[in-house]
């Protein structure tokens, strides 16, 4: 069996799912003849022909509107956002009509649809190609959101996403697009979108994550075994709607608890999950809550970029004082 | 000196404003005069159903209201145009041509009313329609985005979309229709030029002499026409979707009309207009016209309008007495529908609404 990387396993699922379902169909600026600037959609043109798989005139208004149009006639449209920093102009479509499409026409019409988008920093890109926001989309009711960290969580998660009977926005990790490879069966088989993924069991602190930070998460939770520190490791891949069960859990169980996100600070989505502790576990903490994000600031250009990014050093530091703490 | 592209506008007209046929060569549908008197009806009963809806807001029934007042022939000509198995996409004023399409009064009052079952039209074809879109302009690309379906499916449907003229200033129906001519969509865009946008008057939209021309960029046919003269809103529209529907391309068509009432009912447009102007407008109105010439053709006359506006007055009153009568939703409604199932996170927070609700009874 292949090992494949988590852009090759965004392929794999984009062409498991045309190939099973012809209402799939995929749109946005170069996925055609050049398969996506990150080749997400390599070699899907020639497998599908140029209407399933259209390039768009250049404009992100047209791609997110045409893909609601789309999706109420019952097609399944796959929109790529070609960086999270040029979803700005989709967001209209977004939140006025994709997200409350059901809603607001009592299950009469609805918005079967995925906008996928690169996401986050890391690649020494130009500007506006390295936005981590998934908390703009958070905070809109009616969508899905998900993130993906490894190759197997990518292919179930967007099979599930595609399949799923609502919007959802799936937001690619492109600093680990190729991090690393692993084996991806190619089996059509879909992960659920309502539960958080525990990628470490431990017993002294929770680190809580999403996206790229789940890389620096883990080498984290190794450096802190080392120190004798038992870190559990809980990768939210599908944000919204939260599955705050599965955090909670840990956190009753550790008392102690690390969020880490790539965004800026302020009302990111680690602040949603730092209130939630306090609402339902604060009796259970033996230290504060720490959150390890991105400054509040813009991502800078990428000479100062990884100095914007939460370090594995900021993280370890951050548990061992919330072990300190009691 | 080499030109590289030149252009020029079609403009449409039938009946003058006195109803005076201006030219003899009549499409099909309005040598049939039993339709045309049908046409006449539809737009008569809109006008009826306008009034009611402003005297529903004005007495507290309903909240605020955006009246069609002088669209009547615009968008009658559109829906009547329309096969049942097109798709309509509008904006929030083109009851005519919703009517036409099978949604209720009663929904109407509904959805001005805040009720959210007032976009789950229930009659055919409506019910496979848009429901009012007030973002502006972006109904469009959901037209475009249907048209695409459309193509990809083989099937031999067009999307329609109705935007006004300041709706056309927007990017969103820039964007449908060149996407529409960039991939040969069968796509008719009208745009219902009222001459006001809220307060900003047409001069002050666009630079352009019409807005039809605004297709041209995006390289679909583009036409104006008389918007308050229905012969040629509808025929301009039936050439637009028969070419759409069979492969030929689509189409932007300007409808010139005037908006006679206020933006909505929480406007006043004696801020920002004279009455000059209001007057002059209500001299070239749709219905007058088509009243004179379907009298001049013998098959109307003043007694048949009294029955017929008795006709719509009971009508309305049935619908009003509907929309009265529905209860309001239940506080749970908020959350059904947000998802196709409640997700357990959000399940708890209905409950806890659901428990305040209670509370408060």
């Amino acid at each position: 069996m292949a090992q494949i990387t988590l852009i090759e396993a965004v392929t794999q699922a984009l062409a498991y799912e045309m190939k099973h379902d012809d209402s799939v169909v995929v749109l946005g600026e170069d996925v055609g003849v050049n398969g996506g600037v990150f080749r997400a959609t390599q070699g899907l043109q020639e497998k599908f022909g140029e209407l399933r798989v259209l390039d768009t005139p250049l404009d992100e208004t047209t791609i997110a509107g045409v893909t609601v149009g789309l999706a109420v006639q019952g097609m399944k449209p796959v929109a790529e956002a070609q960086f999270e920093g040029f979803i700005y102009p989709m967001m209209e479509q977004i939140a006025c009509h994709a997200a409350r499409m059901r809603n607001r026409t009592r299950g009469r019409l609805t918005v079967p649809a995925v906008w996928r988008a690169p996401w986050g920093g890391g690649i020494r890109a130009p500007e506006h190609h390295s936005e981590a926001n998934e908390h703009l989309f958070t905070n809109i009711p009616g969508l899905r959101v998900v993130l993906p960290s490894s190759p197997a969580r990518a292919y179930g998660l967007l099979l599930a996403a595609i399949r799923d009977p609502d919007p959802v926005i799936f937001l690619e990790p492109k600093r680990i697009y190729r991090q690393y490879k692993e084996e991806v069966p190619d089996d059509g088989e879909a992960l659920p979108l309502d539960v958080c993924f525990v990628l470490r069991d431990g017993t002294d602190v929770t680190l809580v994550t999403w996206g790229a930070q789940v890389k620096e998460t883990l080498e984290a939770a190794d450096e802190l075994a080392k120190q004798g520190i038992s870190a559990e490791v809980i990768d939210v891949a599908t944000l919204t709607p939260l599955d705050f069960d599965t955090i909670a859990e840990s956190v009753q169980k550790t008392g102690r608890c690390v969020i880490v996100h790539e965004a800026p600070k302020t009302a990111g989505f680690g602040a949603e999950i730092a209130a939630r502790i306090a609402e339902e576990c604060l009796y259970d903490l033996l230290a504060p809550v720490e959150r390890i994000t991105g400054p509040d600031t813009h991502i800078p250009l990428f000479r100062l970029e990884m100095k914007y990014l939460p370090s594995t050093e900021r993280i370890v530091e951050a548990a061992q004082r919330t072990l300190a703490a009691s | 000196m080499s030109i590289a592209a030149k252009f020029e506008i079609e403009y449409l007209q039938y009946l003058d404003a006195e109803g005076k046929q201006v030219r003899q060569d009549l499409p099909a549908f309005a040598k049939d005069l039993d339709h045309m008197v049908e046409l006449y009806k539809l737009m008569m009963s809109t006008r009826v159903f306008d009034a009611k809806s402003v005297a529903l807001q004005r007495t507290g029934k309903l909240g605020t209201y955006a009246s069609c007042l002088g669209h009547e022939a615009a968008h009658v000509g559109i829906g009547s145009a329309m096969k049942p198995e097109d798709v309509l996409a509008v904006s929030y004023r083109e009851y005519g041509a919703q009517l036409y399409r099978g949604v209720q009064p009663r929904e109407v009052y509904m959805y001005w009313g805040g009720d959210e079952r007032g976009n789950d039209y229930q009659n055919e074809p409506a019910r496979h329609d848009f429901a009012w879109s007030v973002p502006i302009a972006t109904q469009c690309l959901h037209a475009a985005g249907s048209a695409l379906a459309f193509k990809i499916r083989g099937e031999k449907r067009v999307a329609v979309c109705t935007i006004g003229d300041g709706g056309s200033s927007k990017g969103d129906f820039y964007g449908a229709i060149n996407i529409a001519g960039a991939q040969n969509l069968p796509l008719v865009a009208v745009i219902v030029n009222n001459q006001w946008a809220i307060s900003v008057p047409r001069k002050i939209q666009s630079g352009a002499p019409t807005l039809a021309q605004k297709g041209i960029a995006a390289g679909l046919y583009c036409i104006q026409v008389d918007g308050n003269d229905i012969i040629a809103v509808r025929k301009a529209m039936e050439d637009a979707l028969e070419r759409a529907r069979n492969g030929e391309g689509g189409s932007v068509i300007e409808a010139v009309t005037y908006r006679l009432g206020d933006h909505t009912t929480a406007d006043d447009a004696r801020r920002y207009r004279g009455e000059q102007e209001v007057k002059d407008a209500w001299a070239k109105e749709p219905m007058k016209r088509l009243r004179a010439w379907l009298v001049g053709k013998g098959v109307w006359d003043d007694a048949r309008e009294e029955a017929w506006k008795a006709e719509c007055d009971e009508w309305m009153d049935n619908e009003v007495n509907a929309y009265l009568e529905t209860k309001t939703q239940p506080v749970t409604a908020m959350f059904d529908y947000t998802f196709a199932e409640v997700p357990a996170d959000l399940a708890k927070q209905r409950d806890l609404v659901l428990s305040y609700d209670q509370k408060a009874h």
